[in-house]
């Protein structure tokens, strides 16, 4: 394995929530290393502030203290060096596929009309919605709306891709379908990618290195790297290595989860609180 | 060639296709038998020799239609056709151009919103039939203050409207935006003004049923003006102190189409300016 950089990195990044008595920590003293080149898949319990996570990120919220630093300058705010898909599709309604994917070029007009359309046909062509490019967003399943949001963020060419929960909401097939298109995206083209998900198969297919993070204040438990052989298929989930990560990672994210049920920063308590309430 | 085929169907005519829709036909047999029903309701006391309650004392169908015959001679009405309409468009056009900006201001600004929303919050539940009297003794012309009157009834339809919907558009078409590189200017022009349209038809279209409904009362107490016809809300009630039963009922439904001629002009308008939503 040749060691890669850092492209992006979280250093003690805090950030809480609310005034006074409704002051809720949600991020706390959160390390991270996103490597250049790499799938970062980032997996916690239910409601442990992976949202939030994204957002830092993204520079949609400024961290309170500590700092995230993108090729060794501090991020300060939302930038096309770091596009996000989000869980629910942000396709602007009113614009067709392939005015949305011209979108962000259109908008900075950084990009010759000739050469835009033809990146813009290319791009729409990888995610295979060539049929598509009069529809609106509305005309299209779900799994098309995801396809054409990672269009529209990819011929941005960001330097980091953040999808949060993209394929959260689609049925099983069309998310099956939706992982193996996205492996071969990645697989093929060289990119540095942060994948936040809440499905543990999905992430150990994806990642690189899987982070898991704790229930709220979220901060990072551990890092897995997960060294299966790319180019990588769902098969390879059957597979004992596979089953290990999963395994490890499903404990820890049992124990977290159990936090956050009974309220506490202790597990066993869990069993005390669900007794109590019997 | 199969994509030839299926423009020149959608250009077929809108008569021809209602023609062949069944719920076109639904609609015209719901009317046919409103009709009967409320003829036999009225002619129940010639026919059957007992009188119906309230319907009884309306003018039958046939009535009104042999009036309707007659008044359509009479150049009065058509010009109060054509007075009511202008007041309508006027006054709806007015509150449009008022509004819409006056409704984004308070949607984007938090200053502007909060200095502007409370006395607007405050005046909006006097309904705008209360302001007649005011309106006559200040603007100088009747016409002017019939006018003033229907604005207002759309007016804050409009603006309810357009902040409403401005504010309920989501955060994250905004960040994604700002992730490309949007500035504020871009954010407004791109991403609100595109997301607030279904909300301003919205507006338009209650607003427009308001406006008939106050222009109509307001032609009523003001007296229309002092040319002949006056519009049809003078009309109708010119009719009733004339004691002409069934030529009240003509107004009433003339008032009816019109206000669906607007309506449908705006929904036209809607299906042109927002190709990707289904309108109401």
């Amino acid at each position: 394995m040749t060691e890669t950089s850092n492209l992006m990195e979280v250093r003690n990044v805090s950030k809480a929530f609310g005034e006074d008595w409704e002051r809720e920590q949600v991020v706390e003293n959160l390390n991270l290393d996103i490597k250049r080149n790499q799938l970062t898949a980032i997996v916690g319990p239910s409601g442990c502030g992976k949202s939030t996570v994204v957002n830092l990120l993204a520079g949609f919220e400024s961290p309170d203290s500590g700092q995230i630093v993108l090729e060794g300058e501090r991020v300060s705010g939302p930038s096309k060096d770091r596009l996000v898909v989000f869980q629910e599709t942000a396709l602007m309604p009113w614009l067709n596929t392939y005015q949305n994917v011209t979108f962000g070029p259109k908008l900075r007009g950084d990009m010759p009309a000739k050469e835009l359309k033809i990146a813009a046909d290319r791009i729409i062509d990888t995610v295979g919605l060539s049929e598509f490019k009069d529809k609106y967003p509305l005309q299209l399943s779900g799994g098309m709306q995801r396809r054409a949001e990672l269009a529209r963020a990819l011929i941005n060419q960001p330097l980091v891709m953040i999808m949060d929960e993209p394929f959260r909401g689609l049925d099983a097939m069309t998310r099956q379908l939706m992982q193996e298109f996205y492996l071969r995206l990645c697989e093929e083209e060289e990119r540095t990618n942060v994948f936040v998900t809440s499905e543990l198969e999905e992430a150990i297919i994806l990642a690189d290195s899987l982070v898991v993070l704790s229930n709220r204040p979220t901060t990072v438990r551990e890092v897995i790297q997960i060294d299966l052989p790319r180019p990588r298929n769902l098969d390879m989930l059957s597979s004992p290595e596979a089953y290990d990560y999963k395994r490890h990672a499903m404990e820890m994210l049992h124990e977290e989860a159990l936090k956050s049920f009974s309220g506490t920063d202790s597990e066993s308590d869990f069993l005390k609180s669900y007794t109590q309430h019997a | 060639m199969a994509q030839a085929a299926v423009k020149t169907g959608k250009q077929k005519s809108i008569i021809l296709k209602s023609l062949t829709d069944l719920t076109f036909w639904r609609g015209v047999v719901a009317i046919i038998v409103f009709l009967v029903l409320w003829e036999i309701g009225s002619q129940a006391k010639n026919w059957f020799g007992f009188m119906v309650p309230f319907v009884g004392k309306i003018a039958p169908p046939t009535d009104v239609i042999a009036r309707w015959t007659e008044v359509v001679t009479w150049p009065g009405y058509w010009e109060s056709w054509y007075l009511s309409t202008g007041r309508v468009f006027l006054g709806f056009i007015a509150a449009q151009v008022v509004g819409i900006p006056f409704g984004l201001a308070m949607a984007v600004n938090k200053y502007f919103r909060g200095m502007f929303f409370p006395p607007f919050e405050i005046l909006r539940p006097i309904p705008p039939l209360a302001w007649v009297p005011a309106s006559i003794i200040f603007w100088p012309t009747t016409e002017l203050s019939i006018m003033f009157v229907t604005f207002l009834g759309a007016f804050y339809t409009i603006v309810i409207n357009v902040l409403g919907g401005a504010r309920s558009i989501d955060i994250q078409y905004l960040r994604a935006a700002q992730s490309m590189g949007a500035s504020q200017w871009d954010l407004f022009y791109k991403i609100i003004l595109p997301g607030t349209l279904p909300s301003i038809f919205i507006g338009a279209a209650v607003g427009m049923g308001i406006t008939w409904e106050v222009v109509l009362a307001g032609e009523m107490i003001s007296g229309g003006g002092q040319q002949g016809g006056g519009g049809l809300g003078f009309f109708i009630w010119s009719s009733y102190m004339g004691g002409v039963m069934d030529q009240v009922i003509v107004g009433m439904i003339s008032i009816g189409l019109a206000g669906y001629i607007s309506s449908s002009l705006i929904r036209y308008i809607g299906k042109v300016c927002m190709p990707w939503r289904r309108m109401f």
